[in-house]
């Protein structure tokens, strides 16, 4: 066997002889194809420059604004009339109070529906229609599930805009990109993994909780985390769903009407034509929420490099 | 597997195996009876049927969906395709290793002792029990027992491997199932490997799916020769590497095509 291959190797190597190529390189254009690229190189760089430059003239703007409104202060004291004794630490807890409800609630449920579609569900037509619209569902326009919840949390069970009828909200309006991060984790379990669980007699459920679960949660918890923090910075929703700004009392349940971190940035804004000093409210309560989704991105990251691949 | 062991010295009888992928058969209608404490080796050029064979033993075949399969096989005389028959458990019975080492990106404690785990066993003293003799039928005690805790993709390929042998012993099987468990390994790992199958012969009843002839004629009782999904031709491995009865299995085997 051995022999043969030597043979039909040899052949190979003797019919391939530099004077029988069929083909010979262009050299006269080089110079002509690197301009092209360095043109390439230098637009490609602008768009980058341009993206990266507007924001910093957003942040930069933002950041003036509340220079000297962002005291200690305005995060403990409550909302006030006077613009100079406001502070955001109703809107604060009502975020932190939102979180409460829509971390657990979309982990549970985005992780389990991922479970159920990448391990479970046959492979048949009926799944992969629902995979897609799972994907469709993340780009529905929020203010959309802000009627959603409005109707379905708000009115039909009578949560009308309480902490838990806006996180419940909030929690559908994430699910879709919470699934698809699970999905996309769950599938980037080798199937090796789960061969060796299998064969030693482990059931599928014991194998997924076991096996494929610990490889995926890195990928789990990064999906969850950066949908969180699109639910916190969320404000279309939670108007259409009609929490007020002008609430004086500390949120004490989830059954209590609240303010959020957003919805405080929307109605100061609103109100800069009554009170010019709105405006610098609204941008120390950007600063902050900027600051708290930054360490929740960092978190996802971190986690992310922790535990890439070891195999 | 409800039934006492019956000591007929088979473990495996096959009849009339047939098995689909799709539209295209993969085995046709295999028969043949596999032996208590022998080292079974299946061989036969790419694409033969033999490991979907080994892997119908231990029905870990029916993981890809559109197979179909039909015959029986019996385990201790009983059909492993019954309906009252539980994959989990027959798959403690029968252990496999595959052609890639697989280890879990667990520590090696964990890895030797995930089977035990799963199947219930929570003493820590029995933990540390069949963790060692587990690590030492598979040669590999020496070489870790500083470092148990230590993550198993730290060890080189032909550790992994026999760490994943030690992972199958730890569940006590009667069969082990190794698809080219060496196919991935250096000629020194690969020897290792060897040896450790001819003394864990003692013990358990081993196929393997090989592709090199060489070692099926160093480790193996008998020797099962596939092509095109048909078993062609099985016996004592000294008969078939040295007076073949069918043609297609001396052409094999003398390096004629494959």
């Amino acid at each position: 066997m051995e022999n043969q291959m030597k043979i039909a190797a040899k052949g190979a190597m003797a019919s391939r002889k530099r004077e029988n190529l069929h083909f010979s390189i262009n050299r006269s254009n080089i110079s002509k194809r690197v301009r092209r690229n360095n043109f390439y190189r230098v637009l490609f760089s602008l768009s980058t420059v341009f993206a990266i430059g507007m924001l910093m003239i957003l942040l930069y703007q933002v950041w003036i604004d509340s220079v000297g409104w962002l005291t200690p202060g305005f995060l403990t004291r409550n909302l006030s009339i006077f613009p100079e004794k406001a502070g955001i630490h109703g809107a604060i807890l009502g975020t932190v109070y939102l979180m409460l409800v829509v971390i657990p609630v979309t982990i549970l449920l985005g992780v389990a529906t991922a479970i159920y579609l990448e391990e479970y569900a046959t492979k048949g037509r009926i799944a992969a229609f629902i995979r897609t619209n799972i994907t469709n569902l993340a780009s529905v326009p929020s203010v959309i599930f802000g009627l959603l919840g409005l109707a379905v949390f708000g009115r039909l069970l009578g949560l009308g805009s309480s902490i838990l009828a806006g996180g419940l909200t909030l929690s559908l309006l994430v699910l879709p990109i919470v699934v698809v991060a699970a999905q996309e984790a769950l599938r980037a379990v080798p199937g090796f993994l789960r061969e060796g669980s299998y064969a030693m007699g482990a059931s599928k459920w014991t194998t997924i909780w076991r096996v494929v679960l610990p490889v995926a949660l890195p990928g789990v918890l990064t999906g969850g985390i950066l949908a969180v923090s699109r639910a916190i910075g969320e404000t279309a929703p939670l108007v259409v769903l009609g929490i007020p700004t002008l609430i004086m009392r500390i949120p004490k349940s989830l059954g209590d009407d609240f303010t959020a971190l957003p919805i405080q940035i929307y109605y100061w804004t609103l109100d800069t034509v009554l009170t010019r000093e709105y405006a610098n409210l609204a941008a120390a309560t950007i600063v902050v929420l900027l600051i708290v989704l930054f360490m929740m991105n960092s978190v996802a990251i971190v986690i992310r490099n922790k535990y890439q691949r070891r195999f | 597997m409800t039934n006492e062991m019956k000591d007929t010295g088979i473990v495996y009888d096959v009849k009339g195996l047939d098995l689909w992928y799709g539209q295209d058969q993969a085995l046709k209608n295999i028969n043949m009876q596999i032996y208590k404490n022998q080292v079974t080796a299946v061989i036969g050029p790419s694409g033969c049927g033999k490991s979907t064979f080994v892997k119908t033993l231990n029905r870990m075949v029916e993981n890809i969906p559109i197979v179909k399969i039909g015959g029986e096989i019996l385990y201790h005389g009983e059909n492993i395709f019954d309906k009252s028959v539980m994959v989990e458990e027959l798959r403690t019975k029968v252990g496999m290793v595959f052609q890639k080492p697989n280890p879990f990106p667990k520590s090696i404690y964990e890895n030797v002792l995930y089977g035990p785990k799963i199947h219930g066993i929570r003493d820590k003293k029995v933990h540390m029990e069949i963790l060692e003799t587990s690590l030492k039928a598979a040669a590999l005690w020496d070489e870790v027992k500083d470092r148990l805790d230590d993550n198993a993709y730290g060890l080189s390929g032909g550790q992994q491997q026999r760490l994943c042998i030690a992972r199958a012993l730890a569940v006590q099987p009667e069969v082990i199932l190794m698809d080219e468990p060496t196919s991935a390994l250096d000629p020194i790992a690969t020897q290792k490997i060897e040896d450790l199958i001819n003394q864990l012969k003692e013990d358990y009843s081993i196929i393997i799916v090989t592709h090199s002839m060489q070692q099926a004629g160093r480790i193996s009782d008998k020797t099962a020769f596939f092509l095109m999904g048909e078993l062609i031709e099985y016996d004592d491995t000294s008969k078939i590497f040295s007076n073949p009865a069918k043609k297609q299995t001396e052409d094999y085997i003398t390096g004629r095509f494959g």
